[in-house]
């Protein structure tokens, strides 16, 4: 498990930044001038804030979630992996630039990953190459409703 | 299984601009005339389709998508139901509602070793918080008697935007996906 530790130096302006503009970033030609403005600092400086926030790991990106099932076909896929095979078989997963997130989980089904590609063939493709060269199973998860999805995060600082 | 690949009201532009941008807006003071540049399109008209890719509910949001982990809620679940089929959409809903709920999608059982028809995903600053908001959900939805599982995550061996893979057809030329140049926020919570 890797150890994460919550950054410590966020001050004011961080935490706005990350909890302010989750959602509705400004669609104007400068949209970080605009940011800038509402949080009364200058462009250059919010610019600098997001690079660093995002060197740090606490930004992923600024840009869209998309809705799923609009663009191209996703899958989740699950395996039950032996725990000293669970890095190699990880990595494996990892090679396909059709992955894009792969986590462990604390479970008998211990590796989860998310696939996206172009279409289904792919995904399938994919799902076979994967069993064929760990002779582990896959389990295929795609989504067939969504109910709830994430809209941003509130978070509280303590 | 049959997934929707394309939305009707989507053309090959839009699927070029989300490819584009699924990655992460490139942190220049004009983000979306850089991508106008890929595309060859203008900024004007990159903003006016991204208006209405948000206005379709294509892209649920647009904006800072943060690392929950990074920022201390260290203790991430998937929590996942066995539910009556009839009663999955309600449940699915219920859940959803929750604040500290980031997803709630059906997805089909596999039997015999995966009897779980509902995925939801719950976040907390520690384990205990996660298990206390679950006993909550359990109770508020009406949902004891129901098998649940609670899968903590470890590891992180990846997380980044979805790649949807190379454009097709007359796109062809057009710039992929795949891991972005320096410069640009190439890490990111994806969904499926």
């Amino acid at each position: 498990m890797k150890s994460v530790r919550p950054l410590r130096s966020l001050d004011e302006l961080d935490r706005r930044l990350l909890n302010d503009f989750q959602c509705e970033f400004p669609l104007v030609p400068r949209p970080f001038a605009a940011v800038a403005e509402q949080l009364g600092v200058d462009e250059a400086e919010v610019i600098a804030r997001l690079e660093r926030l995002h060197q740090a790991g606490a930004v992923s990106r600024v840009g869209p979630v998309v809705r799923p099932r609009q663009v191209g076909a996703s899958t989740l896929a699950a395996m039950a992996v032996p725990p000293e095979r669970l890095e190699q078989v990880a990595d494996l997963v990892n090679d396909f630039e059709e992955v894009n997130h792969n986590y462990s989980r604390e479970h008998r089904f211990n590796l989860w990953f998310v696939l996206t590609a172009a279409d289904e063939t792919r995904l399938a493709e994919i799902m076979d190459e994967i069993e064929v060269r760990t002779g582990l199973e896959v389990l295929d998860l795609p989504m067939l409703e969504e109910y709830h999805i994430d809209l941003g995060f509130p978070l509280q600082w303590t | 299984m049959t997934f929707d690949r394309q939305s009707p009201g989507l053309d090959a532009l839009d699927g070029a601009l989300i490819r584009a941008v699924q990655q992460g807006l490139p942190l220049v003071a004009r983000p979306y005339a850089a991508i106008a540049e890929e595309l060859a399109l203008t900024e004007a008209e990159v903003i006016a389709r991204l208006s209405r890719l948000i206005e379709a509910g294509t892209i649920k949001r647009l904006g800072v998508v943060v690392r929950h982990q990074e920022l201390g809620y260290r203790a991430n679940a998937m929590v996942v139901w066995a539910l009556p089929e009839e009663r999955v959409d309600e449940l699915g809903r219920c859940i959803g509602r929750f604040p500290y709920v980031t997803l709630s999608y059906r997805r089909p059982p596999r039997l015999p070793d995966w009897p779980y028809n509902l995925f939801t995903m719950i976040h907390g600053r520690d384990r205990e918080a996660v298990l206390t908001q679950i006993e909550h959900i359990r109770y508020s939805c009406d949902l004891v008697g129901c098998d649940f599982d609670v899968l903590f995550s470890g590891r992180r061996f990846k997380q980044r935007g979805a790649f949807y893979g190379t454009p097709i057809g007359d796109l062809s030329k057009l710039p992929r996906g795949g891991p972005a140049p320096l410069g640009r926020l190439s890490l990111g919570g994806g969904i499926a």
